[in-house]
């Protein structure tokens, strides 16, 4: 075999959407032959959705209706949207913490695949990517339910959707970022009692209004609320200029998150 | 241009923090050779071979790879690359076929072409058997066999192997041998390294002893043969030889070339091994056993390293 030397091409530095694609493709590979997968795809969708029914018609039931900036709705309608954005956060979470984790710093599946023509930026994308495709799941039923339960139009449904994947993208490429830095499992407990904080306060059970405003400032500034406040004007129809804030939010955690993602990808494997 | 080298390395070094493991290397591998590192445990070979891989970048120096830079076109050199790491990544959940189906598919290779070279590589490795079973029950010698078959999946020109058949029951290295030999004979050019001198004097035209950092000795292993031992070894044993080959050294003193005391053993470098036999029986010493024997890398490496092969 003669070996031919191609004359130095310009920087080869740009992004191949084929092999970002290929690291989809091994995720999808390891989703079928691992039975184990689908339980933790499921857990991802119940806890949301338990959510809903108890507190958002279980307590709604005891609030009654709600007036916020001047509407008036019932609870359920004001707790849905918020945990449809929770459900996109936790979908994706689960697949760029402790799935990323386990490829990232056990199994070495990172280590092989960058000794292959895939650079660590591909890697980041294709996993989030993933994660994102796999927590669509979660949010697109979650409409649905919604939906059908009458706490949104389809129309609105169709039109929130887009914004699911935009939460998805933004908490998946942080915390993403996040996983680079865990020394080991035991750190992971830090990352739940964040996402539980979150959880609880960011507008997500009550209008953020209702808290002293230290709070309320504090609140402002954390990812979820962005993000749940995007989800529910979209849900409500209730979509407006200030709406473009949480996008930006949102866009800038997708890319610093990637940035620093990948980079340290680089710093730990490439030494 | 056809003669360039596929791998150029001018005083190439490579530091963690303030150690340094690869200490100003030179290397030139030719388009279709078999190269060989040698070194004892920490000699810096691995450092070496994931530079040459395009996966660490060197701290200081020149490096070419297939006639390209790696810090601007690493992507387009790793695409050329076949590499087998020290330690298997085999990635634990895919099953063994999809190993390499996957592996494929970075190198932008279509799902059918990838399939079909799976295919043929399980055969190649003699693992089709397992092609449906997962990686994990695989045992370490047919594990680093579809770690070979991956590093060969997007018909590399270059490939790097980094310990091929350590741990390797004698049977599965034979068989390893036997399917680079037949790459080798394809025209791709191997880059290993390894503790096995037969396997080195096997495969490798070319061999490098790295120790510490840096290369210590080069070429071919009948001519470093040649430079560094004699043509013949006479291996003694003393039965009170575990404490005293210290002493039985000094009263070899002048029996051939040079006189190597080891733990369970004395050598005695010499170009007639009988001779110096003979010269030892005068002395009135009696060794428990006694081998003369033609010398081999192993000598090599004990006059260069002070050390064996597998420390
Ligand atoms: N990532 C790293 N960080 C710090 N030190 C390292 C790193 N990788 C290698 N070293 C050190 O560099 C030296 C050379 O290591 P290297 O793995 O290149 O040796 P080797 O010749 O391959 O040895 P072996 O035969 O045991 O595989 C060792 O002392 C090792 O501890
Ligand atoms: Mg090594």
């Amino acid at each position: 075999m003669l070996t031919t030397f191609v004359a130095s091409p310009a920087r080869v530095t740009r992004v191949s959407s084929g092999r970002v694609g290929a690291v989809i493709n091994r995720n999808v590979g390891a989703l079928r032959s691992g039975p184990s997968y689908w339980i933790v795809l499921l857990s991802g969708f119940f806890e949301p959705l338990l959510y809903l029914l108890s507190i958002g018609v279980g307590v709604g039931a005891l609030v009654g209706a709600l007036t916020v900036d001047g509407r008036s709705m019932s609870y359920a309608a004001f707790v849905a949207p918020a945990m449809l954005a929770v459900s996109a956060m936790t979908g994706v979470l689960a697949e760029t913490t402790f799935n990323f984790f386990h490829k990232f710093k056990y199994a070495k599946t990172f280590e092989a695949v960058l000794a292959t023509p895939v650079r660590p930026i591909e890697i980041a994308l294709g996993e989030l990517v993933w994660a994102v495709t796999r927590g669509s799941f979660y949010t697109a039923i979650f409409l649905v339910v919604m939906a059908v339960m009458g706490l949104t139009t389809p129309g609105l449904a169709l039109a929130a959707f887009p914004a699911t994947v935009l939460v998805g993208l933004a908490f998946g490429a942080v915390g993403m970022a996040v996983s680079t830095l865990m020394r080991g499992w035991q750190d992971f407990d830090l990352l739940n009692i964040g996402q539980f904080a979150l959880f609880l306060f960011s507008g997500t059970f009550s209008p953020v209004r209702d808290y002293p405003l230290v709070m309320e400032i504090l609140i402002q500034v954390t990812p979820l609320y962005h993000a749940v406040e995007l989800v529910r004007a979209l849900c409500l129809g209730a979509i407006g200029l200030g709406s473009l804030v949480h996008v930006a939010y949102l866009a800038v955690m997708i890319a610093g998150g990637l940035w620093f993602a990948s980079r340290r990808l680089t710093r730990m494997l490439c030494v | 241009m056809a003669d360039q080298p596929l791998i150029f390395a001018r005083d190439l070094v490579k530091r963690f923090g303030d150690f340094t493991a690869v200490n100003g290397i030179d290397l030139e591998v030719a388009p279709g050779e078999a190269f060989g590192f040698l070194g004892p445990n920490g000699a810096g070979k691995s450092s070496t071979m994931r530079m040459i891989g395009c996966v660490s970048v060197p701290t200081s120096g020149q490096l070419r790879i297939l006639g390209m830079d790696p810090a601007r076109e690493g992507t387009a050199i790793r695409a050329r690359l076949g590499v087998c790491p020290q330690l298997d990544n085999l990635d634990p959940d895919l099953t063994v076929r999809e190993n390499l189906t996957t592996y494929a598919r970075y190198f932008g290779l279509s799902r059918a072409e990838s399939g079909r070279r799976a295919d043929e590589l399980l055969e190649f490795v003699r693992l089709s058997d397992r092609a449906k079973g997962k990686v994990e029950p695989l045992s370490g010698g047919m594990k680093r066999r579809l770690t070979i078959a991956r590093a060969l999946v997007n018909e590399p020109d270059l490939v790097l192997l980094d310990e091929p058949t350590t741990g390797l029951d004698p049977q599965a290295r034979h068989l390893l041998w036997e399917r680079l030999f037949r790459l080798k004979q394809r025209g791709t050019t191997l880059v290993l390294t390894t503790h096995y001198m037969d396997e080195a004097e096997q495969l490798c035209d070319r061999l490098v002893v790295m120790d510490g950092g840096k290369i210590i000795a080069s070429g071919s292993p009948r001519s470093l043969i040649e430079t560094y031992s004699t043509a013949e070894v006479l291996e003694l044993r003393f039965p009170d030889g575990l404490d005293l080959n210290g002493d039985y050294a000094a009263k070899l003193e002048g029996v051939g070339e040079r006189i190597d005391p080891l733990p369970d053993r004395v050598l005695v470098y010499a170009d007639d091994g009988d001779a110096a036999l003979a010269e030892v029986h005068r002395r009135g010493l009696t060794p428990s056993s006694v081998l003369v024997r033609r010398s081999t890398l192993e000598d090599v490496f004990l006059q260069l390293t002070g050390r064996t092969l597998v420390d």
